[in-house]
Order: structure tokens, then C-alpha cells, then sequence
């Protein structure tokens, strides 16, 4: 059943490193989920049952970033919360990516006043925005997807810098 | 009941309005810890909840503060507003975090937004806004934001201004 019946006498498997390095990083990309805001609601009804986050291998919003590999930005970031949220980023280990989910993260969304950064972009670079406000569970989990194939599409190993001793 | 206030401190209450069942006393900044000493503590008024402080900048009009101090007596479910008016470019005025200790937040919230100073407020620290803000942001003439809305016709503008984050 499932993939046993497709594989036939295949013992060994030749790939692209490169491909299952990717293919590796996103079947179980944990999320630190940053909920800030009226998006953390959306985001945790994205996790709960019937919109299933699990089904991409994020079972848990990790707590601690030095254990999660995508920081989720749910929410309007104040200009107070503006370090504490470069400090996290910087606490996660490569690979890292952010996705900035709702339109007070990508770019204020409805406040421009003195307190909330527009757009969470100035602080951290950002690399899918969803928009909404706040994003349905479904395009949080669109957001995800296009995640996942802008992964599948990098080159790690062109990327990565020699390890210097 | 103001008129029990009245007989105690006839040259500091200003002003009593009565609006909707409301009351309100304006008073002389100088006898503000005395006038809400004796509300707390006088047993036929008893105001012993200080609901809120806040402040309102009426920015063309002098004075341009008011801080207006809501007060609660639990027992017998009496309201009661205090309004003292301030000038200048950073009042001050007495603090009553030792009359009601739970002022000291909400002053602190005061003098974060509007600048307000309270003298003898053990612990003058910005609440809102980073510590390293400058100015107060709540008042009439401070910016209404740091960056204009990015439209069609700005938008390159913007985009070159605009701090991205790079790594």
C-alpha cells in the first residue's frame, strides 16, 4: 500500500542533494509562532482541527526560538516590541525564515500612529506576506504552501558560506 | 455632598458642573492633596477608589491641561470627577499616589502621553512609549505619524526612504 507498491525493486534512490535538502526543511519547518494580536487568533484556529497546521509538520508552535525554524509575525508590532522582536530572530538558528502574516504585520495595516511599526519589514527581512485582517485560517496555510515552494526552489548549497576554522 | 467639600476649602473649589447625574469639581492645583486627603478619609464621603487619572490637552485654550481624577466611594456608590486646570509646556502638579496608591500607574501613563509632570511620584518612568522616545505623543502638536501611507503616487518616494531590513 501507499508508496511501497510504486517502488518495485527500487533499493537505492538517486537525487539532487540539493532537493532533499529542501524537501527536508520544509516537511517539518516548526513554526515559533510570534502571535501578537487579533492574528494569533486566526493563526491558532489555523493549528486547531479543522485546519490543520499539523498536516505540514507543524504540530507545535515551538516556544523558544532556538528550537523553531519559521518565526510566524501574527500581529501589529509596537515600536516597544520592535527589539524584543529583532532579539528573537536573531536567537533562531539558520536556516531561518519569516512570514508575515496579516496587514499590520506586512505594512501597519490600519494604524499609522506614533506606536506601531509599518510593517515588520523594517526589523526583520521577511520573506512571504499574507494579507488579510486578519487572514483566513486558509490563506495562512496559502501563505505556508508558497513558503514551502519558495524552499523547494533555493539552492542551500550555492548559498551557504564556507565554514571558516 | 459639595457642599460639604465647599465648607471645608471655599477658596480651592473653582468650579462645580453637574452634567447627566455626573458631578464635577474644578480645583486650585495648590490644594489638591489636601482636598483628596480629606475625601478619602472624611467618613460621609469615604472616596476611597480612584477609578482613573487622565489627562486632556485642549490645545488652543488656556489652561491648556486638565487632569481629571475619577473617584468611587464603594460604599453608597458615589462618583465623583476632580479637575484641576494646568498651563505651560510641561505642568506639574502633586501627586496623589499617597493618598491612593493605584495613581501611580495612571500617572505614569499621564506623563508618558501628555507630559504631565507629578511631583513626588516615586517612580517617573516612561509606560507606553519605548524609553528612549522623544516627546509625548497624545498631545495636539505632536506627529500624527512616522511615515506618510504609501499611494500610487509616493510610492517610490517611500520605497526608497523606507528602512528594509536586510540580513
Amino acid at each position: 500500500m501507499g508508496l511501497e507498491s510504486k517502488l518495485g525493486n527500487l533499493g537505492v534512490v538517486t537525487a539532487r542533494l540539493e532537493d532533499l535538502i529542501n524537501w527536508g526543511r520544509t516537511n517539518a519547518m516548526w513554526p515559533l509562532g510570534f502571535g501578537l494580536a487579533c492574528c494569533a487568533i486566526e493563526m491558532m484556529s489555523a493549528q486547531a482541527a479543522n485546519y490543520d497546521l499539523s498536516r505540514f509538520g507543524m504540530e507545535l508552535m515551538r516556544a523558544s526560538p532556538r528550537q523553531s525554524d519559521l518565526m510566524i509575525v501574527a500581529g501589529r508590532v509596537t515600536r516597544k516590541m520592535a527589539p524584543v522582536l529583532r532579539r528573537l530572530y536573531d536567537q533562531m538558528p539558520d536556516p531561518k525564515w519569516v512570514l508575515s502574516m496579516g496587514d499590520c504585520a506586512s505594512c501597519g495595516g490600519v494604524f499609522n500612529n506614533y506606536a506601531i511599526v509599518q510593517g515588520v519589514d523594517e526589523i526583520v527581512p521577511v520573506d512571504v506576506y499574507v494579507a488579510g485582517c486578519p487572514p483566513r485560517p486558509e490563506a495562512l496555510i496559502d501563505g505556508i504552501i508558497k513558503l514551502h515552494e519558495k524552499v523547494r526552489r533555493s539552492h542551500p548549497l550555492k548559498e551557504s558560506e564556507p565554514i571558516r576554522v | 455632598m459639595i457642599d460639604l467639600i465647599k465648607s471645608r476649602f471655599p477658596e480651592a473649589v473653582l468650579d462645580v458642573i453637574e452634567f447627566r447625574g455626573e458631578t464635577t469639581v474644578v480645583v486650585a492645583p495648590e490644594r489638591l492633596i489636601d482636598i483628596c486627603t480629606f475625601l478619602r478619609d472624611e467618613p460621609a464621603l469615604h472616596f476611597d477608589l480612584l477609578s482613573d487619572v487622565s489627562a486632556v490637552d485642549r490645545f488652543p485654550e488656556h489652561p491648556r491641561f486638565e487632569v481629571n481624577y475619577h473617584l468611587y466611594a464603594l460604599e453608597g456608590n458615589r462618583s465623583l470627577r476632580l479637575k484641576v486646570r494646568l498651563d505651560g509646556e510641561t505642568p506639574v502638579v502633586a501627586s496623589v499616589t499617597g493618598v491612593w496608591p493605584g495613581a501611580n500607574w495612571h500617572e505614569r501613563e499621564v506623563w508618558d502621553l501628555m507630559g504631565v509632570r507629578f511631583e513626588g511620584h516615586p517612580d517617573p518612568r516612561r509606560i507606553f512609549m519605548p524609553d528612549d522616545f522623544l516627546g509625548h505623543p497624545l498631545r495636539k502638536d505632536a506627529a500624527q505619524f512616522y511615515e506618510e501611507p504609501q499611494f500610487t503616487h509616493n510610492f517610490d518616494q517611500i520605497e526608497r526612504q523606507k528602512p528594509y531590513a536586510k540580513e
